[in-house]
């Protein structure tokens, strides 16, 4: 089956999420943990801006969650950039054993989705799922210099410049996971790469709709479904799609690129890249979540499978979408969390702090010694 | 419904839902951008008609070339230029500024490359097919106007 449902208790222990300066003015930045002020954090170019925008979310993460990179058992992520460079480069200051991923715009639900597989079949107590985007970096791979005076359609969407992290582990949370889609590659033969939203929105709905089968669930049963990043074109899309299978969405439903921006922050159907739904998950869905404002919710990243080469070729676009279910259990488990994890975390913090210096220190010595050998 | 039917019916599906692009505002601000960078272009040919009375007509429109390029690479290297261009669109694609703007900006995003991979071999990604499809333009006609 299609969906898998997690055996054990599987938990999100906790999530953390950066992001630029252009979402951090959108509807929702009162959530994100940190708002980048300038976003090429001192690099020279920002492929090294969008690795150490990963770097920081992964050290906030484990830092937030209390845990130490050492108690991190694996580590799954992947970004949108060639040869996923962003995460590999991170995964070498990290040292945590690393499974590189990608599923485009989808590969948040996907990192989660593995990581709880992991940690449910005890293969791992910890696990790190990480994904993250930057607007330039990503520009100058698909599309054409930032400085080219060029018009855009009308159906494009904005590469977001942010990501997030989720810590996914066996020690309990407020919020569990329930179980994981992965879906299916389809292609209904789109050819435009400024409509991603129509390419990707097949899949969602074919995600959804065998999530929600598998479950035994309607939509209304769940307090918020997002989609990652469908956009403005791809959610109407979307509707019309589940409604030809009798499945109605309600006003829980949200795309996670549609939330991003405001409307007059002129990025056309709204946000997209891997990082927008990793944002908008860690940083507002989950603090809702841990608030039990949202009592469950299916995340639903989609992603468009191409690439430069495959579309001047003229081959269509393939898209794929994942879905995790998560569960707010904080009232039975927020006595047990209170007596058995307090202490912990105390220590935990402080360890983690020392170890992201350590981190840090690594990295200077790296780059030290790098600078030697060039002389 | 095989799979190549269904294809072709969400593409006429999604076709019906695409927002179309204002054909009016687009042409009159591709005018009015159009308009101004000429306008200017033509400023220069006079400033340096009259403050050099000893040059002939096309060394005056090799001038104000120049200073036109010049002025709009600086423009792209501040990050102006695209801003014009993004709500000017083809008003500021077709005047030589257009062109100018093409090989700047890839210059200088690709100079982290390096000068070799980056600038000189992606200088010419987007002006590239420009030059190419003119310079056999221009040998196909010199042709037709040989045997003419």
């Amino acid at each position: 089956m299609q969906t898998i449902k997690m055996k054990n208790n599987t938990y999100l222990l906790d999530g953390y999420s950066i992001v630029g300066p252009l979402e951090g003015k959108g509807p929702l930045k009162d959530y994100f943990d940190y708002i980048l002020k300038d976003d090429t954090l001192k690099e020279k170019t920002f492929e090294k801006a969008e690795r150490k925008l990963l770097e920081n979310i992964v050290t906030g993460a484990i830092d937030k969650a209390g845990l130490k990179t050492s108690d991190i058992d694996f580590f799954f992520g992947g970004d949108l950039l060639n040869q996923i460079v962003s995460s590999s480069y991170t995964a070498r200051e990290l040292e945590i054993p690393f499974i590189g991923l990608y599923s485009a715009c989808a590969t948040m639900a996907e990192s989660i989705g593995l990581a709880a597989l992991f940690v449910d079949n005890g293969l791992a107590e910890n696990a790190l799922a990480a994904t993250c985007t930057h607007f330039s970096s990503a520009e100058r791979q698909y599309r054409f210099p930032l400085e080219l005076g060029n018009q855009r359609a009308p159906t494009t969407q904005w590469t977001i410049t942010g990501g997030g992290a989720s810590v996914v582990s066996c020690l309990k949370s407020k919020v569990k996971i329930v179980a994981v889609t992965f879906g299916k590659v389809l292609d209904f033969g789109i050819m435009d790469v400024n409509n991603m939203g129509a390419a990707m929105a097949p899949a969602a709905c074919d995600t959804i709709r065998e999530h929600i089968k598998n479950m035994g669930r309607k939509t209304s049963d769940y307090d918020f479904i997002a989609t990652g990043d469908l956009g403005k074109l791809g959610c109407e899309i979307l509707f019309d799609l589940l409604e030809q299978d009798k499945i109605i969405l309600g006003k829980n439903y949200q795309d996670c690129g549609c939330m991003m921006y405001n409307k007059t922050q002129r990025t056309f159907m709204g946000g997209s890249g891997a990082g927008c739904s990793a944002s908008v998950f860690n940083g507002y869905i989950l603090s809702k979540l841990k608030k039990g404002e949202f009592k469950r919710v299916l995340l639903v990243s989609t992603g468009a499978l191409m690439s430069t080469t495959t579309n001047q070729q003229g081959d269509t676009i393939p898209s794929i979408a994942h879905a995790v279910e998560f569960e707010y259990v904080g009232a039975q488990n927020e006595n047990n969390l209170a007596a058995a994890q307090k202490p912990k975390n105390e220590n935990f913090s402080k360890n983690s702090l020392k170890n992201s210096k350590n981190a840090t220190k690594n990295a200077k010595n790296r780059a030290k010694t790098k600078k030697g050998e060039k002389k | 419904m095989d799979k190549q039917k269904r294809n072709e019916n969400y593409n006429i599906y999604v076709e019906s839902k695409v927002p179309k692009t204002k054909a009016w505002p687009s042409l009159f601000k591709a005018f009015l951008v159009g308009g101004i960078i000429c306008a200017i272009g033509q400023g220069f040919f006079d400033l340096y008609s009259y403050l050099f009375p000893n040059l002939a007509e096309s060394e005056v429109t090799t001038c104000m070339l120049m200073s036109i390029i010049f002025i709009t690479c600086l423009l792209t290297g501040f990050g102006i230029y695209d801003v014009i261009g993004a709500w000017g669109g083809a008003g500021s694609v077709i005047p030589i500024t257009g062109f100018s703007n093409s090989i700047s900006s890839p210059a200088i995003e690709f100079k982290k490359e390096g000068i070799i991979y980056g600038i000189c071999v992606k200088m010419f990604t987007i002006a590239g097919p420009v030059i190419v499809c003119g310079v056999v333009g221009s040998i196909v006609c010199g042709f037709v106007a040989l045997f003419i």
